[in-house]
């Protein structure tokens, strides 16, 4: 019977979340297609991965190999392309992080496979697959189709389908040998760079602004900060201030950054693109400010106001100076 | 080191409200302003960084209509030496497998170490440029690249992770690299470099040129054909807040004193 293949991603003695939920997407996939789910996993002693898979696949196919042990798309697309060769997958999915990135195009390319990325939703209608994906940075949702194939690849955006709860399929485990031969890839991993330890943990903050774009330059940081100071809380931020080097990356919320929960999560000038909202989202309170009224943040955020965030910051202060002064 | 940086010229969205036009496959670009992909800024900031430092000569190259040559032009007077325009009716439609294949039937026949993208553009989001070019290139990549260092015909780049997690990995040259926002400062573009820039040639290469047959661009070449866009349907909504900015103030600070926060 054909197969839906997932590749399981871990990093560090890990099984990565997106494995999961690509598991419980591909299930799904295998109702709609007749096909069966398989899991793809790759590494060097992950055994123990291998059954843990075996609660939510069908068949796992494990390859075992010293340079595997760290992700290498190189490595990778050697193993998987002779995998997908053999198996003929209907679908393959992958991740749509930074492993996923890095692999899934050449594959597709080499295999002659198409291929859509940071997919949000997957359908098969027939043969066709048609694949829901954002564009302008989650402001709209476009459905495309892609061109008829023998198989197709896909990568699965993070945290968009619900981890599969296990499922009493008690996999059986297939140990294939590894097709890598002594010659080195050409890419080579050489080490993980951890981030340094910053001065202030927002991660442990009760109280947290979050400034974006909209802070429009980095003169405009201390009246915030002035704000947060009042509120006894901390500055936090998203990915465009760190990369403007505004504010350090230890106050970075999103997906390449911190994940955070705080009682108060005040939102000034961010549009809410998905990386951050990833990391904000289970705050208790969240009270966004942006002058779109269209803004994605708006769908996150409990209270919203469509301002200059310029005009509410002075205001909100002065408020809040005469509340704590009663 | 002779650089190739490969650039697109995207309407700047991040800000501004966008509605979709007619065709219901697209935006309504009236209106919006058009500026450089942010990745690729990042991108060619650091190919005029590594032509300062080890010499060298940068080419720009985007794909597009003659509208693009503005963002061909911000290019030469940012550091460019060079700049090409890739034009064909055929090749609109293309999605990121197009465009690579577009871009490497050019590529392939300059003299270059070095290619440099953004990891992706802000407008389609596919992320599969950089690395499909590399593949149909015939050279390895690295994608969601934070630091370049050379030794000895390899480079040495941070790849970001998830988590703030960054890995270094080696990448023999040639090769293609995918750079990730935050990479650098990209600098302000002088006066004098944008009169400079407005003086120098920016060849346009068509469908012909490139070697490529109609149905291997566009729509027909492409992996993904866009069926329908659309607003994402709203989960949850914001209570939205009225009045005057004293006003709106004063209802946070009523909420917050209610959820003793304040």
């Amino acid at each position: 019977m054909t197969e839906i293949f997932v590749l399981a991603e871990h990093r560090q003695g890990q099984i990565r979340d997106i494995t999961f939920e690509m598991l419980s997407k591909g299930r799904e996939l295998t109702g709609q297609t007749n096909t069966e789910l398989t899991a793809v996993l790759l590494g060097k002693d992950v055994k123990t991965h291998a059954n843990s898979l075996q609660d939510y696949a069908k068949t796992v196919l494990l390859v075992e190999d010293p340079k595997l042990e760290n992700f290498n798309a190189d490595a990778y697309h050697k193993v998987l392309s002779s995998l997908v060769k053999e198996h003929k997958p209907l679908l393959t999915l992958i991740g749509h992080t930074s492993f996923g990135v890095d692999l899934a195009p050449s594959l597709a390319v080499s295999m002659n496979t198409p291929l859509a990325t940071d997919c949000i939703d997957l359908e098969f209608k027939g043969e066709t697959l048609t694949v829901t994906r954002q564009m302008y940075g989650g402001k709209v949702n476009v459905k495309a189709t892609l061109r008829k194939a023998e198989g197709y690849i896909a990568t699965v955006r993070q945290a968009t389908f619900p981890p599969e709860k296990k499922a009493p399929v008690n996999g059986k485990i297939v140990e294939v040998p590894s097709i890598l031969s002594e010659e080195v890839t050409k890419k080579r991993f050489i080490k993980y760079v951890l981030p340094p330890p910053g001065g202030v943990d927002i991660s442990a903050a009760e109280v947290l602004i979050g400034i974006g774009r909209g802070i429009k330059d980095g003169s405009n940081i201390p009246p915030v900060e002035g704000l947060a100071k009042t509120l006894g809380g901390a500055l936090a931020c998203s990915r465009p201030i760190v990369d403007k080097g505004w504010l350090p990356n230890d106050r970075q919320v999103g997906s390449s950054g911190k994940t955070v929960k705080p009682k108060l999560y005040l939102a000034l000038g961010i549009s809410g693109a998905f990386q951050h909202v990833l990391g904000m989202k289970t705050s208790d309170l969240i009270i966004a400010v942006n002058k779109d009224p269209k803004a994605p943040i708006f769908g996150v955020a409990d209270y919203g106001i469509v301002e200059d965030l310029f005009k509410i910051v002075p205001a909100l202060e002065s408020k809040i100076r005469e509340l704590k002064g009663k | 080191m002779n650089i190739i940086v490969c650039v697109k010229h995207v309407p700047e969205t991040a800000e501004a409200e966008i509605e979709i036009d007619s065709t219901g496959t697209a935006i309504k670009k009236t209106g919006l302003v058009f500026d450089i992909n942010e990745w690729d800024d990042y991108a060619l900031e650091e190919a005029v960084l590594l032509k300062e430092k080890l010499g060298g000569t940068v080419t720009a190259i985007t794909m597009g209509s003659e509208d693009s040559d503005a963002v061909l032009r911000k290019c030469l007077a940012r550091g460019a030496d060079d700049a090409i325009r890739l034009t064909d009716p055929q090749f609109e439609g293309s999605d990121g497998y197009a465009i690579a294949k577009i871009l490497s039937r050019v590529i392939k026949n300059l003299p270059f170490n070095l290619v440099l993208t953004g990891a992706q553009a802000s407008d389609d989001g596919y992320a599969t440029v950089g690395p499909t070019l590399a593949t149909l290139l015939g050279i390895p990549h690295a994608t969601m690249v934070k630091k370049i260092e050379f030794n000895d015909g390899v480079a040495q780049v941070n790849r970001e992770l998830e988590g703030g997690l960054e890995e270094i990995v080696e990448v023999p040259l040639p090769a293609v690299l995918a750079v990730q926002t935050g990479i650098n400062e990209p600098r302000y573009v002088s006066i004098m470099g944008t009169r400079k820039a407005l003086k120098k040639e920016i060849k346009t290469l068509g469908l012909v040129d490139v070697g490529l047959s109609e149905n291997e661009v566009g729509e027909a070449g492409s992996w993904a054909k866009i069926e329908k866009m659309y607003v994402p349907p709203v989960e949850k909504q914001a209570d939205f807040l009225s009045g005057s900015p004293e006003e709106m103030a004063a209802k946070i600070a009523e909420i917050l004193k209610t959820k003793g926060l304040i």
